[in-house]
């Protein structure tokens, strides 16, 4: 039996493809900080002392509310799936919704927290900083580039949460009807050519009806996809920062 | 291999199928791997001819002691002028992109790559980065003068584009990465019913394991790049000693990449000379799965040597000799691969059309740059070569004896298959004597002038050089004058009457078995395979 010819050439949805390239994505973006964190291991080493004192400059309690606020995040995201699963869209929705406020929430601690430390002139190139002993320069020079790289990644997650929120809001409102001497269009559902042949033997109504059903589900699925591969890239955004958190704002 | 394409004639080839839109934007906004394949092409390629004529001016230079043509920030910008554009636009992206988009779906029996938009994405990546390449030259301070390296302190303290140079980098190499993933999953998930790991063409497995290098390298090339901007932008101070920082830091982060990058460049170029041999020599390949896992052996252990780089860096003796160590285990596969190509011919029936001509002067080239890479690769003779033309002549005999050789025969290779038309051999084996010839004329006196002290990217020398650099400044010419004619007549060939055959040479892996040029989504139905790709014989799997 031929595939019919439809107008998109690429309809092929793979579910393990798409994960594996999220997966090898997310270890591009671990190598990206990993450059960072060797950075951080070297130059530690280099000036233990300073990096001891710069560290106690910042602030653990802001640190320790925005670190609960990512994992909180991630379990919404995670809840946000599940829901989709479950095919409760408007569960889901909230639930994505409210991940990304987080996000959003984290963004505006870390505004304050880097408006404080201008305020004290703690920044690369200020002229107090100028005054401190290298290590500190580099310490701050790190702190700015390893929350800085994080921070556009929260942006571009909550970017990311949004699009997909409205794709998942907005209802599937099409409702293919299916032209009874159209066989070949329901081969492209999958298995749904006994359903077909079912189908056929009883009611054309019959038809629409389990139609738009499977397409429903068809859609949620390939929505599931995009959300938890959103839902992966959100979680490595939330893991990087859990290694930030000790390093920057705990060990002294 | 069962092929069921026997009427394929009848269905458009991917050169009329424009998709939804016509014309260029039927091209530039097209997701058919066949289509980005040429699309990539015409970028890389014209950025190669752009270089290629950078380097003449350079060689013009230096034809008399003093100034010749231009000043010395002049010469600076030249240098790292033809660094970038050879490297970062034309040799990394090189074959992956021109040859690996329009090859590995259909060699694996595949419609298209996994991710075909994503595949789109990453040549207009390539392509804003190009241009954002071409800005620097012209905005802020004008051209960056650092050599391709862009070694740090300098890179902070010139007054020229250094930061969007390195921006345009780091767009490029996102484009890379984004490239290396559509391939893996592409390998991972569209094989053919019956396209075993062990049937696939070796090409393809060259490409996985450029892909390998690709993701996990590039991101490291990210992070310093970026470091660099950051550095210039805010003064973060990380590589700038004045602040506390350290420039050695940058240069392992810039050699974790760029090393591995040099595996980025050849291994493509094994692979279509893996290709070739077979197909010319009438012989399956000796050692397939030799060739195969020397593969994966040379992008692994070619992460674990960057280090050779910096063996007057002020590296310790440990880490030296370990570097030196590995550096010597990288060439085992390297050897395997040469011995395996060789020995395919052996009792072959051998034809020499141009392909194969280009493809066994590799085999020459590539040896001599090889070879040498042990008397950079061990510490004594480092010492003393280091920073000289040696290191140049050894590292263009790799680059463009290996891979801009390769480069060459691959477009010839596939020439009928892309175009579906047919070349003329003469005008391209006068152009392979020029090159051969020139060649030759170009590097192998660098060899001389390195070992008796030369040191590279000097603007003026003394006069005992002088008879070194007017030899390679003739053999500039004559290489030159290979290359361009090569152009001219594949310029020319585009034009030639349509009817190429299917399969001119007599190649036995799946992109012989479709029509000349290729369908839109290659097959009309996903071929069954049951042999092994280099089967010329009819034997089978052995």
């Amino acid at each position: 039996m031929s595939t019919a010819t439809l107008h998109e050439p690429h309809v092929h949805v793979d579910a393990t493809g798409a994960k594996i390239a999220m997966w090898l994505f997310l270890f591009t973006e671990l190598l990206l900080f990993g450059g960072l964190f060797l950075a951080y291991a070297v130059f530690r080493t280099y000036y233990p002392a300073d990096f001891h004192y710069a560290t106690t400059t910042l602030s653990v309690s802001i640190g320790a509310l925005n670190t609960a606020l990512l994992l909180t995040s991630s379990l919404t995201m995670v809840l946000s799936v599940a829901a989709l699963e479950r095919l409760n869209r408007r569960l889901s929705v909230i639930l994505l919704g409210v991940t990304a406020l987080l996000g959003i929430l984290f963004l505006v601690n870390k505004y304050f927290e880097w408006s404080a430390k201008f305020h004290h002139g703690l920044y690369p190139g200020s002229q107090d900083l100028a005054l401190h002993p290298d290590g500190e320069k580099v310490f701050y020079g790190l702190y700015f580039t390893m929350t800085g790289l994080h921070g556009v990644h929260v942006l571009v997650g909550v970017g990311v949460l949004a699009v997909i929120l409205a794709m998942i809001a907005r209802r599937p409102r099409r409702t293919v009807s299916v032209p009874i001497a159209a066989p070949t269009a329901l081969a492209l559902q999958g298995d749904s050519g006994p359903l077909w042949h079912q189908a056929a033997d009883a009611q054309l109504d019959a038809v629409d009806v389990t139609l738009v059903y499977r397409e429903n589900e068809a859609v949620a699925h390939r929505q599931l996809i995009k959300l938890e591969n959103a839902g992966l890239y959100w979680h490595l955004v939330d893991v990087i920062w859990i290694f930030l958190f000790p390093l920057l704002y705990l060990i002294s | 291999m069962s092929h069921s394409n026997a009427d394929g004639g009848a269905l458009p080839s991917y050169l009329e199928v424009s998709g939804r839109r016509t014309g260029i934007l039927g091209w530039i906004l097209s997701t058919d791997h066949k289509r980005i394949g040429i699309l990539y092409m015409s970028l890389i390629l014209g950025f190669f001819l752009v270089a290629l004529c950078i380097g003449l001016l350079m060689r013009l230079e230096l034809l008399l002691p003093g100034p010749t043509i231009v000043q010395p920030n002049t010469y600076n910008a030249l240098f790292t002028l033809h660094g970038v554009i050879m490297i970062f636009l034309f040799i990394v992206p090189g074959i992956p992109a021109m040859f690996g988009n329009f090859f590995l779906p259909i060699q694996i029996g595949a419609k298209d790559v996994s991710f075909p938009r994503l595949n789109l994405a990453s040549w207009w990546l390539y392509a804003i980065g190009a241009i954002m390449a071409l800005l620097s030259l012209f905005t802020g301070g004008g051209v960056p003068d650092t050599g391709w390296t862009f070694y740090v302190p300098f890179s902070l303290r010139t007054g020229t584009n250094v930061p969007l140079a390195v921006l345009a980098v780091f767009v490029m190499g996102f484009s890379s990465i984004l490239t290396g993933l559509n391939f893996i999953t592409t390998i991972h998930r569209l094989r053919a019913p019956g396209m075993s790991w062990f049937r696939m063409p070796l090409f393809v497995w060259s490409l996985y394991a450029t892909a390998w290098i690709q993701i996990l390298a590039t991101p490291i090339l990210g992070i310093t790049v970026l470091l660099v901007f950051l550095e210039r932008l805010f003064g973060i101070g990380l590589f700038d000693p004045a602040k506390g920082g350290d420039p050695l830091l940058y240069q392992h982060l810039f050699w974790i990449y760029s090393h591995p990058a040099v595996y980025i460049m050849i291994l493509p170029a094994m692979g279509v000379i893996s290709e070739i041999f077979p197909t010319f020599a009438k012989q399956k390949i000796f050692g397939y799965k030799a060739i195969a896992f020397s593969s994966l052996a040379i992008a692994f252990v070619g992460y674990l040597v960057w280090g050779h780089h910096m063996f007057t860096s002020g590296i310790s003796d440990t880490s030296r000799w370990i570097f030196s160590l590995l550096t010597f285990i990288v060439a085992v596969p390297s050897g395997i691969k040469v011995f395996n190509w060789v020995a395919t011919l052996y009792k072959g029936a051998i034809e020499v059309p141009p392909p194969m001509l280009f493809a066994l002067s590799f085999i020459f080239l590539f040896s001599i740059g090889g070879l040498t890479g042990f008397v950079v690769g061990a510490l004594a003779t480092d010492i003393h070569i280091h920073d000289t033309y040696f290191v140049v002549a050894h590292f263009h005999y790799v680059m463009f004896g290996g891979v801009g050789i390769a480069i060459f025969a691959a477009l010839l290779y596939w020439f009928p298959k892309m175009f579906g038309r047919m070349f003329r051999y003469r005008p391209f084996f006068i152009s392979w004597v020029f090159i051969f010839v020139g060649f030759n004329t170009l590097y192998f006196p660098m060899f001389i002038m390195g070992w008796l002290g030369m040191p590279r990217r000097y603007y003026d020398y003394m006069p005992e050089f002088q008879i070194w650099h007017q030899i390679s400044t003739v053999g500039s010419w004559l290489l030159a004058t290979g290359v361009f004619i090569f152009f001219i007549y594949f310029v020319k060939s585009l034009r030639a009457p349509r009817g190429a055959p299917d399969n001119p040479w007599g190649g036995t892996t799946l992109e012989w078995r479709v029509p000349s040029p290729p369908p839109a989504e290659n097959f009309i139905e996903i071929p069954t395979v049951t042999a092994g790709p280099y089967d010329h014989h009819g034997e089978g799997d052995a």
